[in-house]
């Protein structure tokens, strides 16, 4: 036992190689959104419960509001492929294309959370709380607000790590990995509305 | 260099070697089912047909943006498999709940 660390050289540790032949960032970064998946996924399956199986579904979304989410849409779309650009240059070198790449998406975020506080604003004002609406079942307001509140969330959080990412690299803490980490989480955010727009505010429309 | 480590820099060649075409191609097809999607909004289907194909097109909009923009079609088969599969069947065992929801509406005096 003792001629066996005798015998281990200095400075070479063998370690177990990579499972998926990737860094452990991204790896981690892979680990959490699918963790993070299956929340959403039981929130939506709950909403769409409700939704099914309540003749009295309010369906307060008009004209106004569907242009409206489908504004926020094309801003989040818009923002998953500023993204892949500022992956593409960062992993080029290219400093300046990423930073330039990276503000872009944070400004389609920064879009995507002012038109939806907008459309909060509008509804809390037509009397929707979390506990009651104008408009039919109650779990409706509940429903509503935690799914886009919690998803609001993950977008605000978003805009803020990219902004971390551009002033790492307007220093010398430049990271093509760190970008691509936070890229996958960008565009996991832009998915998860995939489901939310149709399954929230399509499913509850009524368009004379 | 380690094999691992040969491997990823070959991953990152390959790339850098795409072009971003198929990348626009895929937001314009993203951006055009949308569009279907909010044209669907203006036909008064009912909720079940209607849950159903929004969420077959779900389907298709998170395959293209799991597969391109976060690069999944560039990993290791290992990694997807593992991966996607464990995602799926934990989202399908959820649906077990569904047919509850159409019990309760057919719930009444008959």
């Amino acid at each position: 036992m003792a001629d066996v660390a005798v015998e281990q050289p200095v400075g070479h540790a063998e370690f177990e190689p990579s499972l998926f032949q990737t860094y452990s960032n991204k790896i981690g970064m892979w680990l959490f959104i699918l963790s993070d998946s299956l929340t959403f996924g039981a929130m939506l399956f709950a909403y769409s419960y409700g939704r099914i199986s309540n003749p009295t579904w309010p369906t307060p979304f008009h004209s106004a509001s569907i242009v409206n989410a489908t504004v926020m849409t094309g801003f989040l779309l818009t923002s998953s492929l500023t993204m892949v650009l500022a992956v593409s240059a960062s992993s080029h070198g290219n400093r300046k294309g990423a930073i330039r790449w990276l503000l872009a998406t944070m400004f389609c975020g920064i879009m995507f959370v002012v038109l939806h506080v907008r459309e909060w604003i509008g509804l809390i004002n037509e009397g929707m709380t979390p506990s009651k609406n104008p408009w039919g079942a109650p779990q409706f307001g509940g429903t509503f607000f935690t799914l886009t509140g919690l998803h609001m969330l993950h977008v605000t959080i978003g805009v803020v790590v990219l902004g971390v990412m551009v002033l790492r690299s307007m220093g010398k803490k430049f990271s093509s990995n760190d970008i691509e980490t936070s890229g996958l989480y960008w565009h996991f955010v832009d998915l998860v509305w995939m489901f939310i727009f149709p399954l929230v505010y399509l499913m509850s429309t009524r368009i004379v | 260099m380690s094999n691992d480590a040969l491997t990823g820099t070959t991953v990152a060649l390959e790339h850098r070697a795409h072009s971003h075409t198929p990348f626009y191609i895929v937001w314009g097809v993203l951006l055009a089912i949308t569009a279907v999607e909010v044209l669907l909004a203006y036909e008064r289907l009912q909720p079940v047909r209607m849950l159903s194909i929004l969420l077959a097109l779900s389907i298709v909009k998170a395959s293209l943006i799991i597969s391109w923009f976060m690069h999944m079609r560039y990993e290791v088969t290992r990694m997807r498999r593992l991966m996607m599969a464990a995602l799926c069947v934990c989202l399908v065992l959820m649906c077990v709940f569904f047919p509850d929801a159409f019990r309760i509406l057919n719930l009444g005096v008959k």
